[in-house]
């Protein structure tokens, strides 16, 4: 009953969020601020990961590779594929859920809890649409960015690892990255991050929005924003594997 | 005006404010005082519209606010300003672009006209060079003038004020009372304060309303307050011993 309930909320929530703006100048310098926010100030992070992932992929596959008959391009074909189709849009949005997520519903919660939202109401303002949708605008049109970046570290990393260890040769390397490759791979991966930058930011939103009580209960609707958020990737990245890969 | 009509709210089965029917008029500072858990923040909060009542009525001016559409509540709201028990301060913005922040929403002036607006409001709360401050820079007083000073931004026909003393010395208290009744009468407003204070009571008290139990239990002004029989009220005014031995002399 409580999951029918929330379920049913958090679409209320989202119907009051999809409102325009009070003004469009306020909501354009939001949009901006919020990618700086969540999309600049990620770079860092996803760029160790996606270096090291892609490196750590390299090895495993030509380790894992003993069979003089399979080619060593296979190894950089791996490496490719392995980041545009799953590493950068899912992993990295996993852990984009856990650093934006949480930041979006503690800030959220707080405004919640020391009744800044209450006075956006009072003011006449729509407090969801002015909060949320700058949000997941601003998440929606940089994550792309964030993804391709992503993979192309990914495979950089990949590739200096091959290089570094010797496990692949250069020319190998760059073979099998552009070994059958699908320019509609890329468009999966940006039609599945831009749907799990809406999830992102959605769900910690209306976790921060229902937040009540103190300072205890914004830490748990922070963690309960990524729990959630991090589930409904996982079940939306199998169901749009299915719907556009198969 | 504001005007309470048989308003009732309750939440969860249990009933926070029975029947309640109160007329604020304007130009007046209008206090409503009762003990914790009496209804009075309830009942301010239902007045603006954070709560739904579950009958009766509310009406500002001539408008039936209960009934208006959400659109048409937005247009009173932008008539009401707030002041709430911790500021409710922006985080994010400084104490300037808090006090401009409904100006920039909701009116089309320029930077300038709206720079002017800002620093009138922040002189008539007798704040000054305190603009670039953020909310977590200044003290819990100066927090509750910015509030002020952002609730009188728009020229509001209402004020609200939830517990503007709470966590404030005396004296400052004073001034913050002195303020808003300044504020209320310079501007004709409507202004309703929720209180505990007595300090507030005797210094500011037009109207004072006493809520008990979710009732409206005793009206009156600063005067006959003190002299009044009513025995919740008594012992709401003379709740120490020392003011119990005042009374008696």
């Amino acid at each position: 009953m409580g999951f029918v309930y929330h379920i049913g909320r958090y679409f209320l929530l989202l119907r009051h969020t999809f409102h325009l703006p009070e003004k469009s100048k306020l909501f354009f310098k939001q949009v901006v601020h919020e990618m700086n926010a969540q999309g600049v100030n990620s770079l860092g992070i996803v760029a160790v990961m996606s270096l090291f992932m892609g490196a750590v992929i390299t090895l495993q596959t030509a380790f894992n590779i003993d069979n003089p008959l399979i080619p060593q391009s296979t190894i950089g074909f791996a490496t490719a594929n392995s980041m545009i189709l799953e590493f950068s849009p899912t992993i990295i949005s996993l852990i984009l859920a856990g650093k934006i997520g949480s930041n979006i519903a503690s800030e959220i919660g707080t405004m919640r809890i020391s009744e800044q939202i209450d006075a956006l109401e009072i003011m006449g303002i729509n407090p969801a649409s002015y909060l949320i949708l700058p949000k997941i605008t601003a998440a929606m049109l940089i994550n792309p960015f964030i993804v391709i970046i992503s993979m192309g570290l990914g495979i950089f990393g990949g590739y200096a690892a091959g290089m570094f260890t010797g496990v692949v040769a250069q020319n190998d390397f760059i073979d099998g990255i552009l070994l059958d490759f699908r320019p509609f791979n890329v468009v999966y991966a940006l039609i599945k991050c831009i749907i799990f930058a809406f999830i992102i930011t959605s769900i910690s939103g209306y976790q921060g929005y229902y937040s009540n009580g103190g300072s205890l209960e914004v830490g748990q609707s922070s963690t309960r924003a990524v729990v959630f958020s991090s589930i409904v990737i996982v079940l939306f990245n199998l169901i749009l594997t299915k719907l556009l890969l198969q | 005006m504001i005007k309470l009509l048989n308003v009732c709210k309750s939440f969860e089965g249990r009933q926070v404010l029975k029947n309640i029917s109160i007329t604020f008029e304007a130009g007046k500072t209008n206090l409503i005082i009762g003990k914790s858990g009496s209804g009075k923040t309830v009942m301010m909060k239902s007045m603006v519209g954070l709560h739904e009542i579950d009958s009766g009525e509310i009406i500002f001016g001539e408008h039936s606010f209960s009934k208006m559409s959400f659109k048409e509540r937005k247009e009173v709201r932008k008539e009401i300003g707030m002041v709430f028990q911790g500021g409710a301060l922006f985080d994010s913005y400084n104490v300037e672009e808090n006090v401009m922040f409904p100006l920039s929403v909701f009116t089309e002036l320029t930077t300038k006209e709206k720079k002017d607006r800002v620093n009138f409001c922040l002189d008539r709360v007798n704040l000054v060079n305190v603009g670039h401050l953020f909310p977590s820079e200044i003290s819990g007083g100066m927090k509750k003038r910015v509030s002020i000073a952002r609730a009188i931004a728009m020229n509001p026909k209402y004020l609200f004020c939830d517990e503007p003393n709470s966590g404030l010395d005396p004296q400052t208290s004073i001034v913050i009372d002195n303020l808003i009744h300044e504020i209320t009468q310079e501007f004709n407003i409507t202004t309703i304060i929720n209180t505990h204070d007595m300090n507030s009571v005797m210094e500011i008290g037009d109207k004072i309303v006493y809520i008990h139990k979710g009732e409206r239990w005793w009206e009156g002004d600063s005067q006959s307050i003190l002299t009044t029989n009513n025995e919740e009220v008594v012992d709401f005014v003379y709740a120490s011993k020392y003011m119990k031995q005042m009374r008696k002399i």
